[in-house]
């Protein structure tokens, strides 16, 4: 027993210092740091005042963008996924499915940054616009716009929904549909009484994986948003870098946190009811 | 129940399920041939045979899973061949069992009854399953969820989840493959009773002899995606058309050899070492053919001395069975066979032992003369 608990030990003793000092300490500093004062030249001043928070009204526009944008992208990349990892799992033949998946994959060979300047030629003056104004449709502004950041977002997140669903999707029984059938139910309805609810597990880790990095994200609406269409990240930056305001980007940082801690408490729920209070269930 | 009022004679003797010449090819690869059977009204029906041997294709045809690649499929008189599976009256106990994990156990059986349309008021549905609960005797367990049911327990939900509907036919597949012997016995004994207190007509896919043998009144024989023979379990055993359905139906020795006199009711076959043996041939035969005469072991008498048309063998081996004693007994000409010998006889004639010499003979004209195939 004695050795066995040491083992334990040391196996977990990397990953929890890890963890400890990256993560732990960090979050507190960053909790402490949230009640205190901006510095004479910027950075943190100790003390104790609630002022960081009640002052948070003033970065509205970076709280509204995010939770607008966040939540219409992952619900955007669900609607596209779902089909596509539909298709993947239940009417390809394994040997398309193979190619088809690695197509999935490849845009994560190259970096978002890259891929991310292409989409700023391609909503630029010089790329779609342009095109549609040859075609007689107008000339709209695409770049720098709500609508940018959001084809950025579903552009760089769609393979994190995708495969979640493919996954739940491929593990589902298909004798089930041929039960459901046999009991009577045509096509469409088994797909809502059968498939539909199985794949909910991957539905929700998608969706949580997508939303959380979501909002965090800062690189997509730096570039593609052009500065005008901000993310809490974006604000957070600016607070950090460029304002030197530590106690009050502690407070932005904070509220971030709370809201992704709720998402993920109510992720946490949802598939523990799907999975009906099974623990056998990997949440993948 | 529809029948009440009308005249029974017709209706009753039609056919509640037809194969006629149903046939289904994948590519090149032919799963059933030229299939032709009349399933009828309530009989419990089993087709037997190896795997892949099409028994399994004739059921997913009945099912709607499959539709034949030529030939018809009827169902109380209609053709089916391009009626969807949830549009025939049809339902199926499916190998491993295909419960809905999402559900409790009430709502997968409550599943067939809410795809009606109009659908049945939740009350009725409530009662049907509770019924249903009863009938597979699972009383109470509605509100359980699946995986907390012992597999046995599954199988139950199953079948509960099927009946539920009152199908024309209620296909099983392979039901019992996932239950241990113990439980295998009980739950054939079970669906037996079953089926004679609803009424609905059964039909079985079982590789396992036993059970088809024990649980049906008709056992249709499938071999290569053919037909090979349909018949009662007795007669199956007693008259069976070919060396291939007399191996395959209880155990048999066969003596390879020559036809030499064909008579009605009584055909010679000329085995090796010029011993004739002399019996019936269920199916016609011709003098000079190549045959095999089938002997069953429960045949085949074994004494110490000679007893008319005995032969002397050397015993090989014994195997103790309870009630009876399987020998496997071997002769210089015929080689090895197996008789089995009653506890009464034994007690007759004492015990033998690996070694001992004996004398075994049967009496004349008991042999089945059986094409070989």
């Amino acid at each position: 027993m004695q050795r066995q608990a040491l083992r334990t030990w040391l196996f977990l003793a990397p990953a929890g210092a890890w963890f400890l000092c990256m993560l732990v300490l960090p979050l507190i500093v960053v909790f402490v740091y949230s009640f205190g004062e901006r510095g004479a030249a910027g950075g943190y001043a100790p003390a104790f005042t609630f002022d960081n928070f009640l002052n948070l009204g003033s970065r509205w526009a970076a709280f509204k963008n995010t939770l607008i944008l966040a939540p219409l992208g992952t619900l955007i990349c669900l609607l596209i996924a779902y089909p596509l990892a539909y298709f993947l799992a239940l009417k390809t033949s394994p040997r398309w499915r193979t190619v088809l998946l690695i197509l999935v994959i490849v845009p994560f060979w190259t970096s978002i940054l890259i891929r991310s300047y292409a989409w700023i030629y391609l909503l630029g003056g010089q790329g779609i616009p342009a095109l549609l104004n040859a075609l007689g449709l107008g000339n709209p502004r695409l770049i720098n716009t709500p609508f940018a950041v959001l084809v950025g977002i579903v552009y760089g997140y769609l393979p994190l929904m995708v495969f979640p669903i493919y996954v739940a999707l491929e593990r589902l029984d298909k004798r089930l549909l041929e039960a459901s059938s046999d009991l009577g139910s045509p096509p469409w309805r088994s797909f809502l009484q059968v498939t539909l609810p199985l794949s909910m597990p991957g539905v929700a880790t998608g969706c949580m994986l997508v939303f959380i990095l979501l909002m965090g994200e800062f690189l997509i609406p730096a570039m593609l948003g052009g500065g005008k269409v901000f993310f809490i990240g974006n604000a957070l930056v600016d607070l950090f870098l460029q304002s030197r305001n530590w106690p009050f980007g502690s407070a932005v940082a904070v509220a971030l946190v709370l809201v992704m801690l709720i998402t993920v408490l109510a992720y946490m729920r949802f598939t523990r009811r799907w999975a009906g209070g099974r623990d056998d269930v990997s949440l993948m | 129940m529809e029948s009440k009022l009308k005249p029974a004679s017709e209706e009753r003797d039609a056919p509640i399920a037809e194969l006629r010449d149903a046939s289904k090819h994948y590519g090149a690869v032919v799963a059933a041939e030229g299939l032709n059977l009349a399933i009828r009204r309530g009989e419990f029906l089993s087709f037997l045979g190896p795997s892949g041997c099409g028994k399994t294709t004739a059921l997913r045809m009945l099912a709607g899973f499959e539709s034949p690649t030529s030939g018809d499929i009827l169902l109380d008189g209609q053709r089916v061949n391009d009626v969807p599976p949830h549009q025939r009256p049809v339902n199926m106990v499916f190998q491993h069992y295909a419960l809905f994990p999402h559900l409790t156990v009430a709502q997968n059986i409550a599943y067939g009854l809410r795809q009606r349309r109009p659908r049945p008021p939740e009350d009725e549905i409530s009662r049907a399953v509770e019924r249903a609960l009863e009938t597979v005797r699972l009383p109470g367990f509605g509100p359980r969820r699946i995986w907390e049911m012992s597999g046995g327990q599954q199988q139950r939900v199953a079948l509960a989840r099927a009946i539920v509907n009152q199908p024309k036919l209620l296909l099983l597949d392979e039901p019992m493959a996932a239950l241990d012997k113990k439980l295998r016995r009980d739950m054939q004994i079970e669906l037996q009773t079953l089926q004679r207190q609803l009424g609905i007509t059964f039909i079985l896919v079982t590789h396992d002899q036993e059970e088809a043998l024990s649980m049906s009144d008709r056992i249709c024989i499938m071999r290569s995606g053919r037909i090979v023979q349909v018949g009662s379990p007795r007669e199956l055993y007693d008259r069976p058309a070919s060396r291939y359905v007399a191996d395959f139906v209880g155990k048999s020795n066969f003596f390879p050899g020559t036809v030499t006199a064909v008579s009605a009711g009584r055909t010679e076959l000329a085995a090796a070492g010029g011993h004739v043996i002399a019996g019936l041939a269920p199916v016609g035969i011709a003098a000079g053919q190549r045959a095999s005469a089938s002997l069953r072991p429960e045949q085949i008498a074994l004494t110490r001395k000679p007893a008319g048309h005995a032969l002397p063998v050397t015993v090989v081996n014994r195997i103790f069975l309870g009630e009876h004693t399987e020998y496997l007994v071997r002769n210089g000409d015929l080689g090895e066979f197996l008789v089995l010998v009653s506890r009464q006889a034994e007690a007759s004639e004492g015990g033998f032992e690996p070694g001992d010499q004996a004398f075994a003979s049967w009496s004349e004209g008991a042999a089945l003369i059986l094409e070989d195939d």
